[in-house]
């Protein structure tokens, strides 16, 4: 994994873009960090699926969008909702099932959902949330907006039926969808590579006759720009674009997983010297946009708020029974 | 109140032409409701009048287009899905079960699905075990759907029209044998509630509950008993979920017999779900054991001399009922 950059100045952003973009990809690194915390002093019920080693996909989409356009996220979702700007405090009571959570404590880690933000959930089936952002984009064109919907999904759901015929759609429709492909290379242990006979999912566009485009997905300004073109696109009503964006989960499959069994020292090695925040700070300094004091603030800050939100996490209490019972119906519950 | 008289289709065409009149924002999505107007022509003229976006023909991708649609539900759209055969339910389960069913409850009461899922159900064409089955159970099993089995043209648009309208996934079962039957239908404007059962006819005898048009065939049964002297009481539940107990537990408390008749299979079907879910309240009521009348746990054959035999009418229902009063 060569590490091949761009100058940060060719991207034409500006600083302030550019530092929040970094304190994103920080925030969900530190949150899923304090999970992992969680998770070993088992305080935390169930399982969590990491992001780590994965922040410059969802920050890098996430930062072309407004705050009337859609996403639907995965299983790994806590990146995409905090690019999306969920909030962090209702994302952690949830992942810990807290009355204060997102979802009350019946949805946890993998069904988090903030409607008001457009962030159309995290979803426990692989390759389930294609078709729902295929459907979010059409409800875009048939209302008349000019919202644009982003599909996050792993290499391993390119290979569910959902991903195909939800393309399929898209293409014909020319609906105002982003497919991002999120190439980790491992579908639980299974390589991608000895289940797929295609080195680039992003040449399955092809197939359905739309822009396909592959990418490092570790290093954010290229994830930015190239998603950046799929969603300017969608919102002319040029219709869909598949963007995979090639990385890799530090982490095993969830947090109980060590991940390890089936892959390689050297690979994962490799990789972690790819690393999306580590090399982008790197270009930061080398490239004098920001200094080390300047990172080293953000750093600070950002993880005096992942610890505000852990302790309020922690410090939640749990839902009373009753909840179980809400919430089924419309007409019941609360809204 | 004055009526017409309109064929089941077309009772179905006019609920959606309403409701697409009275909301811009209803749409109609599925294989072959456009330029065809459906493969039972239950959406003829909607595709003239409301254009290729809100009349969508569907590629054969029963999954993703159901998906489709609820991520519409999700943002602002009221979308009626159509699944053509009963049976392509099974290809489109993720989405239904997985997904519909339980997105507003995982979310914390955050989502709203509108979404209605028009299907149907019932042998009866020779169309053999992959274009014949009732599979109500199978969705009624799901936490997070409203069943709906109507009877009649009457009953159809009266509840389909409050299935458009609600705010959760509705699964709308049409019966295939029924779409070209013509009936009387009220010419002004009506919605039917759910969870309110209908009695069709009175009776003190026996209680029998149809499902669907089995409550229609019920009803033809009950004019022969009562050449027997048998004055059975008919009832249609409209909805499966909700339902509506208290109208059939009142019945069985007068009459003291029940025959529960349902399209779909016996085993782990909904006529056995309705006896368990009531008879806790009717057990010292009761003069004869509960019997159901379904289909024979089989796949459905494709002659119709294996097929008829197999699948509930009302031949069966009044032989079944004579005996449970009179032996």
């Amino acid at each position: 994994m060569e590490n091949k950059f761009k100058p940060i100045k060719s991207y034409g952003l500006d600083k302030e873009k550019i530092l929040k973009m970094y304190q994103d990809m920080l925030k969900i690194r530190y949150f899923e960090n304090k999970i992992t915390d969680f998770y070993s002093k088992g305080l935390m019920p169930g399982l969590a699926h990491l992001y780590i080693g994965e922040e410059a996909v969802a920050v890098g989409v996430c930062a072309n969008l407004t705050e009337r356009d859609f996403a639907v996220s995965t299983h790994r979702g806590h990146g995409h909702l905090i690019a999306q700007g969920a909030d962090l405090k209702k994302m952690m009571a949830e992942v810990l099932g807290k009355e204060t959570g997102y979802c009350h404590g019946k949805g946890g880690s993998m069904h988090i959902m903030d409607v008001s933000k457009g962030i159309l959930g995290a979803n426990g089936i692989v390759g389930a949330g294609i078709p729902i952002a295929t459907g979010s984009a059409y409800s875009a064109k048939v209302r008349g907006t000019d919202q644009v919907t982003i599909s996050f999904f792993g290499d391993a759901a390119s290979n569910q039926g959902t991903f195909h015929e939800s393309v399929n759609m898209a293409a014909a429709w020319k609906l105002p969808v982003v497919y991002v492909c999120e190439n980790n290379l491992y579908g639980i242990s299974v390589d991608i590579r000895k289940v797929t006979n295609t080195k680039d999912i992003a040449t399955r566009a092809k197939a359905y006759n739309i822009p396909g485009v592959a990418v490092d997905g570790n290093d954010i300004l290229e994830v930015y720009k190239v998603s950046q073109e799929a969603i300017e696109r969608a919102r002319k009503g040029e219709g869909p674009s598949l963007v995979e964006c090639k990385t890799y989960r530090w982490k095993g499959h969830h947090v109980g997983d060590p991940g390890r069994v089936y892959r390689s020292e050297k690979e994962f090695e490799e990789w972690k010297e790819h690393c999306p925040i580590k090399t982008f700070h790197e270009r930061l300094i080398k490239e004098k946009i920001s200094s080390e004091k300047e990172l080293n603030l953000i750093e600070k800050d950002t993880k005096k708020m992942v610890k505000e939100v852990a302790d309020f996490a922690i410090q939640s209490p749990y839902p009373n029974e009753k909840e179980a019972y809400e919430d089924l119906f419309a007409e019941e519950g609360r809204s | 109140m004055k009526t017409k008289k309109i064929t089941y289709a077309q009772a179905i065409a006019e609920a959606i032409d309403e409701e697409m009149r009275r909301d811009k924002n209803v749409i109609l999505l599925g294989e072959d409701v456009g330029i065809l107007g459906g493969n039972f022509k239950a959406t003829v003229g909607l595709y003239e009048k409301y254009g290729e976006w809100r009349v969508k023909d569907a590629p054969i991708s029963e999954n993703s287009f159901t998906g489709l649609g609820l991520g519409a539900a999700l943002t602002g759209l009221r979308p009626i899905v159509e699944i053509m055969f009963g049976d392509f339910l099974m290809l489109a389960f993720d989405q239904i079960g997985n997904q519909a069913a339980k997105i507003r409850y995982m979310s914390g009461g955050q989502a709203k699905v509108p979404l209605t899922v028009r299907t149907t159900l019932g042998g009866g064409r020779s169309s053999a075990a992959q274009h014949s089955q009732s599979l109500q159970s199978l969705v009624c099993h799901i936490p997070g759907l409203k069943v709906v089995m109507p009877s009649s043209a009457a009953e159809a648009k009266g509840l389909l029209k409050t299935a458009i309208r609600d705010n959760n996934p509705v699964i709308f079962f049409e019966h295939k044998m029924e779409y070209n039957k013509t009936y009387e239908v009220p010419e002004e404007e009506y919605t039917i509630p759910f969870g309110i059962a209908n009695i069709l006819k009175e009776g003190k005898d026996i209680t029998i509950v149809g499902t669907s048009n089995q409550a229609l065939k019920a009803l033809q049964a009950a004019e022969e008993l009562v050449k027997e002297g048998i004055e059975a009481e008919i009832i249609d539940p409209r909805t499966l979920v909700p339902l509506d107990k208290d109208t059939m537990i009142n019945s069985v408390k007068k009459t003291g017999r029940l025959l529960i008749v349902d399209e779909g299979y016996e085993r782990c079907g909904v006529a056995g779900e309705i006896a368990m879910s009531i008879l806790k309240d009717i057990f010292y009521y009761l003069d004869a054991p509960i019997e159901r009348l379904t289909t024979a746990n089989y796949p459905l054959p494709f002659s119709p001399a294996l097929e008829f035999p197999i699948i509930p009418d009302e031949k069966k229902i009044y032989q079944r009922a004579k005996k449970m009063v009179i032996g």
